[in-house]
């Protein structure tokens, strides 16, 4: 037992050890507690609370100073669960219109905190959202008796057309996807979805400000800190001017009612879009506001689709207005000149090969064959075009096509400042030899030269072959957005783009198209003292064909250009002329005459039947 | 018998029940602070047995009883019992094994209708049972073969069987005992080698991800833990050797080498300099062995031996991380800043920090607390009981609570010291003061972000009856072994 006594100072390291730990403790709380400013500055974030204050989003005007789309305010109604005490249920169920179950229902919703991770019962939770000024006004008049109630005030939009749905967009709250992407968002935050709304977010939303107010260990709200000093001002939204007329687009609107289809004028000079419909539409305050995602759900269940925009979004056979580029590029690769003349014996027959045309004159120069839509005159082009030795091969001579067509803006997306355009298509040599095993020639693709098989663009490549032809031989990338509040327009929309072909074979058929108006397929077109050129399409589909239409006037100078595609409207001249005429008319002259204004309201009522399938 | 109760009245050490009684109304009041969730539940909510706070109260009172029977037990009836009682708790926890159900991964809690039990907990005064009287028998010597196997199998063995439960946490308790063996004789350099073994697993796994900046090649914490194997060497051979200049021919060669080493990376070919070292620590090696054949002195083998382990634990380590549970891996990457992952798992960490941070000196008051309340602390009732003291008391209210526990443990030992030749009742305060001191250390250190995030409980503190009553099982018995200290003296 003596060994007891060997190890007894080793008492002293055990008590060391304790000591030594519990010192070791104190200084790091006293570190984490009293000097480290990383834990103290969390700390603060639970004393002082960081409010958001939001801007007010930028709005958007026409091209004549029109307001279209504003802010309107709207509440939210806040619920502190804490602080609700002996609460007259049916009178407030009473002042917000709503029935027992409903508020049963939501106010079991806030405290569930699998529904509501943020819940606490001491901070606001949302009760009802977006409650417009007239829904409101009842309720505020009783609020004082509704302890532990309070509003919230936001804004929702107000648009003050019912048309533009489109290209207006919608807002919506934002998706995760939405926050992962950019951490300017939280939870609850609103962010354009479609449209100019979406595409033009970063300019219209502005920045956030934010207000520093002290809260005590409650999470109550005790006031301002510092006197608002450290407060950051919101910075107000841009506004945008569009280019956009509305008048026209409400008639664009209006004409295409009980159709589906869609109808696009451009400024050729600068590229604006003057108007941008397709059909079917909505009302865009439908999807502004408590009921948007109901609304929503309707909206994207109809079988006619009235929330895809067609005018960038649906990709079409271009049929006879493809003409026009097809001349173009004969005459720039001189496959032809303005005199060659084609026979016509009611279509094209080659080797076997038979392409249908109607009865006119033959055989046909170029001018006269846009002003009659001669078929034949283009497959000669094409097959002379393709078969010509000077290409070396025909995957060469369809690439140097291919090239003339992407030069006018087709096969991809133009870049027009809205999300979701459509890109159409233009076949190349590897699509043919992919397809025909290289076992093809001029006349196995006869069909793309009249705007048929494999070819298909967006009205809105329509419209801008329609201004090129107008420009003679530039475009302007098309633009809904023609001014934002101190912010220069991306150069893309101001520089002009042009195509391969010269200025002189456009004035031929410019020539052509002026003809096809005077004594052709368009003479419904003839606006009295203003010098309209078109070009009718006739495209032909599984069901009845389409009927298009791409014109401009006046011809010399220019000021608008119009393309009008109805889906299975029938021959071009039924609804194109008329729908592009009227356009033309009402953009050139400010209104329709009291005849137009007859006929716009004929074809507006004129319905065409499309039966219950998907489109 | 009647004489000795009389006596428990006067010789029980009430300044120990004090303590105890000071610690365990803190740690019920931390409790009902950490449950109160200003909402719903109204204050008088706080004594219903539906909610934690009324539990723990059942709980205490039951502690009471279990107190007041054990204190009436006489002291050689312990004697008598400690290794039956051992052995059954051995025969309980390899039960536990089996029997109980998989709750969160572990297999630790025996399920007795509404009751949980976690054996783990109890076992421990067992163990310290069996170790003390090991030590206490006649004949017992650090220096025997026999006994050493026999007392490190008394703490490995249910260790083991912890692990095996999916509890590594109240396993690692167990390392407490080596405080113990040190204070009744076992050498200090095991303590020493110990040390080194965290020393070169922080550094090692800690830096393993990082590359000096001069020379990607070569990985900062292979660079430091080979550096310092043959330092320590050096260190040990000047303190145990015979003649300082081996010391110094180990230090300076190793240095030396390494210098050239670099410079010949840094100027000339670049190449991973730790292979060099590595050469090093192995000539190091070989050096100790040629002089302890030239001098036969035993340390140099064992200095040689330890070089030698240091690498190879050094390399074990890796594939050890590597084989821990993935939630011990990240807790214990998190810990060393290799994972700092705010929402993963140095979540608990973080969130624990800026309670306790938010604090301040004074703290927010009694169930002021915003952060323990709004559940942005985890387990804040348990594990993580000592947030809410940070966070409401604040500094003070800190300082107090670890200065009274380092005055219990203090005292426990000057208890387990007062003993004189009664060796049995000293080994056992030895080890209920190491357990405590484990404890604290474990748990506040997690709490506060020094220590690995392992679930352990804060004794009187974190909610829970087997953890409650296994502490007080442990003091009460030791009070009363203490109490029959004068009865031998008399």
């Amino acid at each position: 037992m003596n060994n007891d006594y060997r190890y007894e100072n080793r008492k002293f390291v055990m008590v060391g050890i304790v000591l030594a730990i519990v010192t070791v403790f104190i200084v790091r709380l006293f570190n984490l507690q009293i000097l480290s400013d990383d834990y103290k500055k969390h700390a603060e974030s639970n004393a002082f609370l960081n409010k958001t204050v939001y801007p007010s989003r930028g709005v958007m005007y026409d091209r004549n100073g029109k307001l279209l789309v504003s802010n309107q305010p709207a509440y939210d109604v806040m619920v502190c669960m804490r602080n609700v005490k002996e609460l007259d249920t049916l009178a407030f169920c009473k002042s917000l219109g709503i029935t027992r179950e409903f508020f049963d229902k939501r106010m079991s919703e806030v405290k569930n905190r699998r529904l509501n991770p943020g819940y606490s019962s001491y901070t606001d939770q949302v009760f009802l959202s977006q409650l417009t000024a007239e829904d409101f006004a009842m309720f505020q008049e009783q609020l004082y008796k509704f302890s532990g109630f309070s509003i919230q005030r936001r804004t929702i939009r107000q648009y003050s057309y019912p048309v533009a749905g489109h290209l207006f967009g919608d807002l919506g709250e934002v998706s995760k996807k939405d926050i992962g992407k950019d951490d300017y968002y939280v939870q609850g935050d609103f962010i354009g979805k479609q449209g100019i709304e979406s595409y033009y977010e970063r300019q219209l939303r502005g920045e956030k400000g934010k207000e520093v107010l002290l809260r005590d260990a409650y999470g109550r709200v005790k006031g301002s800190y510092m006197d608002g000093r450290m407060d950051v001002a919101p910075i107000p939204g841009k506004n945008l001017t569009l280019s956009l007329d509305i008048e026209l687009q409400a008639l664009a609107e209006r004409l295409l009612q009980n159709k589906i289809g869609s109808v696009v004028a451009i400024e050729p000079e600068t590229g604006e879009v003057l108007c941008l419909a397709s059909s079917p539409a909505f009302n865009p305050q439908l999807l502004a506001g408590r009921r948007r995602g109901e609304n929503h759900r309707l909206l994207s269940q109809d079988k006619q689709k009235p929330l895809l925009n067609r005018a960038i979004m649906g990709t079409y056979p271009p049929g006879s207005t493809f003409k026009t580029s097809q001349a173009l590029t004969y005459l720039q690769e001189g496959i032809i000149t303005p005199e060659t003349k084609f026979p016509c014996a009611l279509g094209f027959r080659h080797k076997g090969l038979h392409i249908g045309c109607h009865a006119h004159s033959s055989p046909i120069a170029l001018a006269p064959s846009l002003a009659t839509s001669c078929n034949s005159y283009y497959c000669w082009g094409l097959y002379r075009m393709i078969g010509d030795d000077k290409y070396g091969s025909s995957q060469a001579a369809l690439t140097r096509w291919k090239d003339h067509m992407v030069a006018m803006g087709f096969g991809y997306r133009l870049g027009i400042d809205l999300p979701g355009e459509a890109r159409g298509f233009i076949p190349n040599a590897a699509f043919y030899d992919k397809w025909y095993g290289k076992r093809w020639n001029g006349l196995t693709i006869a069909s793309i030269s009249i705007g048929q098989g494999e070819v298909t663009l967006t009205p809105l490549q329509i419209a801008n072959l329609g201004a090129t032809i107008a420009n003679r031989g530039y475009y302007i990338t098309p633009h809904v957005v023609k001014d934002i509040q101190g912010e220069a327009l991306d150069s893309l929309y101001t520089i002009p783009k042009y195509t391969m072909v010269e200025k002189r074979h456009y004035e031929t058929v410019v020539q052509g198209m002026r003809e096809a108006v005077l004594n052709g397929t368009c003479s419904e077109a003839d606006l009295p003292g203003i010098e309209v050129c078109g070009k009718t399409g006739t495209a032909q589909n599984r069901g009845k064909d389409h009927s298009a239409f791409m014109g401009f006037a006046p011809m010399d100078e220019p000021k608008i250009t119009v393309a009008v595609y109805v889906e299975n409207g029938g021959f071009g001249a039924v609804y194109g002329v008329p729908i592009g005429a009227l356009i033309m008319e009402q953009y050139l002259t400010g209104t329709l005459s009291e005849e137009s204004e007859k006929r716009a309201k004929e074809i507006q009522q004129r319905t065409i039947y499309y039966g219950d399938q998907e489109r | 018998m009647a004489i000795k109760n009389v006596n428990l009245w006067r010789s029980i050490d009430w300044i120990t029940i004090i303590l105890y009684f000071v610690l365990v109304t803190f740690g019920w009041l931390s409790i009902c602070s950490a449950t109160y969730d200003f909402g719903e539940l109204a204050e008088l909510d706080l004594l219903s047995f539906d909610t934690n706070t009324g539990k723990q109260l059942v709980w205490i009172g039951c502690a009471m009883i279990i107190a007041l029977i054990l204190l009436n037990v006489e002291k050689k009836y312990y004697e008598m019992l400690a290794y039956p009682v051992y052995f059954g708790f051995v025969l309980l926890l390899a039960a536990t094994i089996f029997v109980a159900p998989d709750i969160k991964g572990s297999h630790s809690w025996l399920v007795l209708g509404p009751i949980r039990i976690q054996p783990a907990e109890f076992s421990k005064f067992a163990t310290s049972f069996a170790l003390a009287r090991l030590l206490s028998t006649y004949g017992f010597s650090m220096e025997k073969r026999a006994d050493i196997a026999k007392m490190i199998a008394i703490v490995i063995v249910p260790m083991l069987l912890i692990v095996l439960q999916n509890e590594t946490g109240s396993a690692l308790v167990y390392l407490s005992f080596f405080l113990v063996l040190y204070r009744e004789g076992m050498t200090g350099s095991l303590l020493a080698v110990g040390v080194c073994a965290v020393l070169y697993f922080v550094i090692g796994v800690g830096q393993s991800g990082n590359y000096l900046e001069s020379m990607p090649m070569v990985c900062v914490g292979e660079f430091i833990v080979f550096l310092l194997i043959p330092l320590i060497t050096a260190l040990m051979v000047g303190i145990y050797g015979k003649r300082l200049s081996h010391a110094l021919w180990i230090a300076g060669g190793n240095l030396i080498g390494t210098f050239i080493a670099w410079l010949f990376s840094r100027y000339v070919v670049p190449f991973d300099i730790c292979i060099i070292q590595l050469i090093l620590c192995a000539c190091t090696a070989l050096y100790l062995l040629y002089i302890y054949i030239l001098e036969r002195y035993a340390s140099y083998l064992l200095i040689a031996l330890f070089a030698l382990g240091s690498v190879g634990f050094y390399y074990s380590c890796n594939m050890i991380i590597d084989k821990l549970q993935p939630h011990q891996q990240m807790r214990i990457l998190v810990l060393l800043g290799i994972k700092d992952d705010p929402s993963g798992v140095g979540y608990n960490i973080n969130q624990s920090k800026i309670a306790i941070g938010s604090g301040g000196l004074w703290g927010k008051g009694f169930l002021n607390g915003t952060q323990t309340k709004l559940n942005y602390v985890p387990e804040q009732h348990t594990d993580f009981i000592f947030c809410t003291i940070g966070e409401e008391q604040g500094f003070i209210g800190c300082t107090f609570i670890l200065l009274l526990y380092a005055f219990f443990i203090i005292r426990i030992i000057m208890l387990a010291e007062r003993q004189g030749s009664n060796k049995f009742t000293r080994v056992y305060g030895y080890c209920l003061a190491s357990i405590l001191t484990f404890h604290l250390f474990v748990n506040v250190g997690m709490v506060i972000g020094l220590a690995p995030v392992i679930g352990i409980p804060l004794p009187f503190f974190s909610y829970g009856g087997s953890s409650l009553w296994g502490f007080t099982i442990l003091l009460s018995i030791l009070l009363r072994l203490d109490a029959e200290r004068e009865s031998r003296f008399r």
